[in-house]
């Protein structure tokens, strides 16, 4: 996930161009600059509200409801840790302390070098495999502090 | 002809090593010059035996499972091709007993085909429902729809052809069909299955809602938690669009439907069916006030139908073999199958698709195998995380939608999630208010200010302060956020809250526990998380 593009308003207009005709187009356009930058910068929402004909409060609010939507970079690394019933049900708590305690940051934190985020998620859909996470846009299940270690190790390897 | 061998593509597959076993097996293929052909299919749901490999033989396919990527080179030596004998050999997959005691309707191709492939799914009886609607008239299909009791499976129950026929009766220049893929309740995966393993089965079920109410637009909203799922859909709606099964003209009957796919960002309201369309119209996924109803105001405005992905993909089958054919299964009110989703600590996790009627005992113990720990299993969740936690002493009740209510409880989706003895109800209980108020999506006032305050007075009666007097304001306040809340969210959070106090009341009333040492543990746990 380290390929973000750095924040660039000529790029975040072409990306707003394109999906500015949509239906309800809002949320496609904070995807599309959260992929491509890997947050909504602030400068977007004058943009954005220009475009879709909106008061800037307005994309203000809609940033900032949605959980998925960052107002800062994210780590290189995105970790997100599933800590929902079934989860917990088979230890995810544990899982979870022992990442917190390897990368020195709490759910919700990127770490200092800017290395991981990790956040918390509320199920990703793997309840018959729990503890599960994702990293970088791929699912794992049982995941024990061991794999998490693991899981981590690689991901630091290949940063 | 070559022999096939099927590695499932499912995310819950891949997340256990499937690629890696895919590619293993490719290599095999090449470097031993061997005419084999790998199929991705979906999963079959047995995810305990996962990344289950099979194998096309004369006499039907064979499974192998847990297979590791380690394990491929020792499978081909021993001749699994041929289906012969190994140490991670199942036998015929249809007969392991799992999958052969299930009533697969709704589920019937899924980890059978290639999900991508329409000739495999036309092959398997796919768009027969379609082809069958097109020659009925929209008030017979409903008819049909309705015939077969069919209920909102994404966990409210309502009679799936009574919203649609509110629809074909609202009078409009657009009408949309919007299918609620925002399956956020832990312990629940069977949407996220179908979508990657059978997405054209939902393509076709949204095709003919829309050719019954007479809409020619339609969303599919995801969660984005599932960007595996999104790849799949857009894909297969790309492809049915080039085969003429979307778009201007589907299926050659004139008539249009054109299909997109959006993306949620993480708010677990956002299944909620009203904060779903204001999600979708581009706003803060806030609930509207009911009514009117989607049905007769929706999305942007006009008459809309709101289905769940697993309502969605059953009417197909209904539409093929006929609303009565579908009715035949089931229990009291609760007509035709359920997608039960085995969750957590259990030692044989997966999809069961049954008849209503099955116990939850029958469903642990006979699908299920217990817990995964070995250990007693003592609470089970069941319907998300606002369902109620059931002790042991309820396994007898069945699953349908009214016994569920009978007991004070909710089969919602079909997810159940087993605890064994390690849990602790007072924090199942604090965490179900903690999770309202991180998803509480602010409107009333009960679910944002009393889901905080719920939270403060379950870590009081953790601490032992005050307990009879803080017990007896947790009930008011129980009693305040079902009755004064504005849909379920808040409606419903007091059921597992209320289930524990019931069901596990020792839990409330152990000795506080010691202090944290430092002091930011305590800190650290009363944050939101966000």
């Amino acid at each position: 996930m380290s390929n973000k593009q750095r924040w660039d308003a000529d790029r975040a207009l072409s990306l707003i161009r394109e999906l500015e005709h949509l239906p309800g187009a809002l949320l496609p356009i904070l995807h599309a600059l959260q992929d491509e930058f890997g947050y909504v910068d602030k400068a977007a929402i004058p943009l954005i509200a220009e475009a879709l004909n909106l008061s800037h409060a307005e994309v203000h609010g809609v940033i900032s409801f949605y959980h998925d939507f960052r107002h800062h970079p994210s780590g290189n690394h995105v970790l997100k840790m599933c800590r929902a019933e079934a989860c917990q049900s088979m230890g995810c708590d544990k899982t979870i302390r022992h990442v917190e305690n390897r990368l020195g940051v709490h759910l919700g934190e990127t770490t200092e070098d800017g290395s991981f985020t990790v956040d918390a998620v509320y199920c990703l859909g793997n309840c018959a495999l729990s503890p599960a996470v994702m990293l970088d846009g791929k699912l794992y299940g049982r995941v024990s502090p061991e794999v998490a270690e693991f899981l981590i190790d690689s991901a630091q390897r290949h940063a | 002809m070559s022999v096939r061998v099927y590695v499932p593509c499912d995310a819950a597959a891949v997340s256990v090593g499937a690629d890696a076993v895919a590619k293993a097996i490719a290599d095999q293929i090449a470097s031993r010059r061997l005419g084999a052909t790998l199929v991705r299919n979906g999963s079959r749901g047995m995810f305990w035996l996962e990344p289950l490999v099979e194998v096309e033989t004369p006499q039907g396919r064979v499974a192998y499972g847990p297979v590791s990527a380690d394990a491929v080179s020792g499978l081909f030596d021993a001749g699994f091709l041929e289906g012969k004998p190994h140490a991670l050999r199942l036998g015929p997959t249809e007969e392991i007993p799992f999958l052969k005691h299930q009533e697969r309707l709704t589920f019937a191709r899924c980890g059978v085909t290639d999900p991508l492939s329409l000739s495999d799914y036309m092959s398997h009886g796919g768009y027969r429902g379609l082809e069958k609607a097109l020659k009925l008239t929209p008030q017979a299909i409903v008819e049909e729809v309705t015939n077969s009791g069919l209920r909102g499976r994404g966990g409210a129950g309502f009679p799936t052809g009574i919203k649609w026929r509110t629809v074909l009766n609202a009078p409009a220049d657009q009408k949309y069909i919007v299918c609620n893929a925002d399956e956020g309740d832990s312990g629940t995966y069977a949407d996220r299955m179908i979508m990657e393993g059978d997405p054209f089965v939902l393509i076709e079920g949204m095709t003919i809602a829309a050719i019954a109410v007479g809409a020619t637009s339609g969303y599919i909203y995801l969660r984005s938690e599932y960007p595996h799922a999104f790849r799949t859909l857009k894909r297969a709606i790309a492809i049915a669009h080039n085969k003429g099964y979307l778009g201007a003209n589907v299926a050659g009957s004139g008539k249009r439907f054109d299909l997109d796919v959006r993306l949620g960002a993480g708010a677990y309201i956002c299944g909620e069916e009203t904060s779903l369309l204001e999600s979708l119209e581009g706003k803060r996924g806030q609930i509207r006030f009911k009514p009117p109803l989607p049905a007769i105001e929706g999305l942007f405005g006009k008459p809309t139908v709101v289905n769940n992905v697993i309502s969605l993909a059953t009417v197909p089958i209904i539409l093929d073999k006929g609303g009565a054919y579908y009715r035949d299964f089931g229990m009291g009110r609760s007509r035709g199958t359920l997608t039960i989703q085995l969750a957590g600590n259990i030692k044989h996790g997966g999809l069961v698709e049954k008849a209503f009627g099955l116990t939850l005992r029958d469903a642990i113990y006979d699908f299920g195998g217990g817990t995964a720990s070995g250990r007693p299993l003592r609470a089970v969740q069941v319907g998300g995380p606002l369902g109620a936690y059931f002790p042991e002493s309820l396994l007898d009740t069945p699953l349908d939608y009214e016994a569920f209510i009978e007991r004070k409880g909710m089969l919602g989706h079909g997810g159940i999630v087993v605890f064994d003895d390690t849990v602790d109800l007072a924090r199942q209980a604090r965490f179900a208010m903690e999770f309202c108020a991180v998803e509480s999506c602010g409107k009333c006032t009960p679910c944002r200010v009393g889901s905080t305050r719920g939270v403060e007075v379950i870590d009081k009666i953790i601490a032992n302060q005050d307990r009879t007097q803080n017990l007896e304001l947790l009930g008011d306040l129980c009693e305040v956020l079902t009755d004064g809340s504005l849909c379920a969210l808040g409606g419903l959070i007091p059921y597992p809250v209320q289930s524990a106090i019931r069901h596990f009341s020792e839990d409330f009333q152990k000795p506080a526990p010691p202090p944290p040492a430092s002091g930011s543990n305590k800190a650290q746990e009363t944050q939101s998380w966000r």
